[in-house]
């Protein structure tokens, strides 16, 4: 299988919509195009609707509105097995009763494909399952399931393959190994992967492009790091990764082109947000930070820092986890800010709770919000 | 297996045996032992004089040689009766398992429900179902499915239909609880990888349900090879059951040598069938 002859059509949503008989209404009113070969991420808290979308494609959800296409073809309210789409579920969902091979095998033989046996080598040396070949699926380990889950539905070489959650049944060190090999899977493979998850992590490390969904809608999609640096709500500021947002006035404009920056008082002093980072037109907004952009020195040590400085404020919490630090520190305008830093050594020790420090920034990573948003959404979800 | 910590001692695996073991001993051992020995009577003895044990095993080849046509005809009703419980019982067990819905407990009560009237009552309810003057008959006879002078009333079809019925229930549960514990997600498996309804039966469905198809067929097949009530009650002299021949032997011919012979048989030929049967299934492991 060059990557090449893998290349199909773009999968197609159009206004897809679910409501179930309940009326509870699970997906709005979804657009979207994922790119041919591409790794997409459909990522939101349980309930955003991002696994109602994938069953919608798979056709395992009735269409309530809208359209399913790839590449030229509607496949809207095709059967499931006439779809050139598989899925690798949530828990698997392997036979329990076949080995490992007709697990394999069974799509193929469905379709009537005649020799099986040199695709089923093939994806077997793919997934690393030659030794389990004739096992049953409850002798294997977790990580194991998950791998003939994933040869089963690969061995059919659809345009489409999505997957539920797949990890999520996986212990924290597993799941991370098989995240390296689910992207080297996929970039040898070349086909188009949906992966629906509530991992942030686990998009952000194996998508090229993410979409943050939520209450049936997509908030924002993009790469990875545009999503991070440049959230436009703070849904997505909060559920990806953490930020401290600060409530901020909108002085006005300044300078043009890539340059023009947007100036806000932020209690007291004015920072430069530039005009791509801004995201809310009216006068006020959250000031979007994250705590990793934070740099903290204690007031009686020499400032090293090139930042620009962006207040004092005292340490109220030191949360140690060995790796880094994680500093809750007090504004003098009594919001509380997290400070997040790599435990490089260089401080040569934790700073104690109740230290004075300068906070220092890099005001070009601050985004601002609307102000309209709740600036708790997205937190504690996932 | 991890849980190693605390393995129970093999006292407490006595005591715990013990009740069920002591109650065996007396009901089924010694019962069976006393069937065993009886069959090898000398049947010059009878009743009232008692019987001289003279391991007279020509008392089998004797009972076989005579009866032989009781035990086919005994094969071949529970067969199709099980047979027929099986495309009844597989249907409803399969709509209950998972087109019912909230309805599941009501048809179950209902599959069980008939358990409430004695298996006597609602054999002789047939026989009023089925009788000559019977609404049945008349309709059937009416629409020319049966001859003005035909029944059904002591025919081989009442006899089969009534153990169809008094055992359908025994064939449905098993079914059911086998269905039941299919994991939707692996029909959504099955159509995802390209297999059509038909394909996704054939394929999934069928095979996870196996082990109720042969618990529920072994529990229809063998207690209606041995039944002899049906026959009694819904059939007559040219549809007796081995069950029937048994009975008359023990409480009217007071033979008890060729009684216990031909039970023994029965047994034999019975545990014989179904190892065979499981063999074949290939549900060792399943049950």
């Amino acid at each position: 299988m060059s990557a090449a002859e893998q290349l199909h059509g773009d999968l197609k949503l159009e206004g897809l919509r679910k409501r179930y008989p309940n009326g509870y209404v699970a997906v709005k009113s979804l657009d979207l195009v994922v790119p041919a070969g591409s790794f997409f991420a459909l990522l939101g808290p349980s309930g955003c609707g991002k696994t109602t979308t994938l069953r919608m494609v798979a056709g395992l959800e009735e269409v309530t509105k809208g359209s399913i296409s790839i590449g030229d073809k509607e496949i809207t309210h095709e059967k499931p097995y006439r779809r050139p789409v598989n899925t690798v579920f949530q828990n698997y969902a392997l036979f329990p009763h076949l080995t490992i091979m007709e697990n394999v095998e069974f799509g193929p033989k469905r379709k009537g494909v005649k020799d099986t046996a040199k695709r089923v080598k093939e994806i077997l040396e793919l997934t690393e399952l030659e030794a389990q070949a004739r096992k049953k699926p409850a002798q294997l380990s977790g990580g194991q399931q998950q791998r003939v889950a994933l040869a089963r539905a690969l061995i059919n070489r659809p345009e489409v393959l999505l997957l539920d959650e797949p990890l999520g049944a996986l212990d924290l060190k597993l799941r991370r190994a098989m995240q390296t090999e689910l992207k080297r899977i996929q970039e040898e493979v070349g086909i188009t992967f949906v992966h629906v998850t509530h991992d942030q992590e686990e998009a952000m490390t194996m998508a090229d492009i993410v979409a943050v969904m939520n209450g049936g809608e997509i908030e924002q999609m993009g790469a990875p790091y545009e999503l991070y640096t440049n959230p436009q709500t703070t849904f997505v500021a909060n559920f990806l990764g953490r930020s401290n947002l600060i409530k901020g006035k909108v002085l006005g404009r300044e300078g043009s082109g890539a340059d023009e920056v947007v100036k806000v008082d932020m209690y007291g002093s004015t920072v430069s947000i530039k005009a791509s980072r801004v995201h809310t037109a009216s006068s006020e907004g959250w000031i979007g930070i994250r705590p990793e952009k934070l740099v903290i020195q204690p007031q009686d040590k020499p400032k090293d820092s090139t930042d620009e400085l962006l207040s004092t404020a005292v340490v109220v919490d030191v949360n140690y986890s060995g790796v880094s630090t994680d500093y809750i520190l007090e504004m003098p305008w009594g919001q509380r800010l997290i400070c997040f830093e790599q435990n490089t050594g260089r401080r040569g020790g934790l700073v104690k709770e109740g230290t004075k420090v300068d906070v220092s920034w890099r005001p070009n990573f601050a985004f601002l919000l609307d102000s309209s948003q709740d600036v708790e959404a997205g937190r504690g979800e996932a | 297996m991890a849980n190693k910590l605390r393995a129970p001692s093999t006292k407490t695996a006595y005591i715990l045996i013990a009740p069920a073991a002591v109650w065996l001993g007396v009901f089924f051992v010694f019962p069976f032992m006393s069937l065993l020995a009886t069959s090898m009577y000398d049947p010059a003895g009878s009743v009232i004089t008692g019987y001289d044990m003279t391991w007279r095993v020509q008392n089998f080849s004797e009972a076989l040689g005579e009866y032989w046509p009781y035990l086919l005809r005994s094969l071949i009703y529970a067969s199709i009766a099980t047979a027929i419980c099986l495309v009844l019982g597989y249907v409803l067990a399969y709509a209950m398992a998972f087109k019912a819905g909230r309805w599941k407990t009501v048809l179950l009560v209902l599959v069980v429900a008939p358990f409430f009237t004695s298996f006597l009552v609602r054999t002789l309810a047939w026989k009023l179902i089925l009788g000559d003057d019977g609404w049945l008959v008349n309709a059937l006879q009416t629409i020319h499915f049966l001859p003005p002078d035909g029944r059904l009333l002591a025919t081989p079809v009442a006899v089969v239909a009534g153990i169809t019925y008094n055992f359908l229930p025994f064939m449905i549960l098993p079914l059911y609880a086998s269905l039941e514990k299919i994991d939707h997600k692996l029909l959504e498996a099955s159509r995802d990888l390209y297999a059509n309804p038909f394909q996704s039966f054939l394929r999934v469905t069928w095979p996870l349900s196996l082990p109720g198809v042969v618990g529920g067929t072994l529990l229809t097949f063998i207690p209606a090879t041995g039944d002899y009530i049906n026959a009694t009650l819904l059939g007559s002299t040219n549809t007796q059951m081995v069950g029937n021949k048994i009975q008359v032997l023990f409480t009217k011919a007071g033979d008890y040598p060729h009684a216990g012979a031909l039970s023994v048989i029965l047994l034999v030929m019975i545990v014989a069938l179904v190892m065979v049967y499981v063999r074949k299934a290939g549900t060792e492991e399943l049950l």
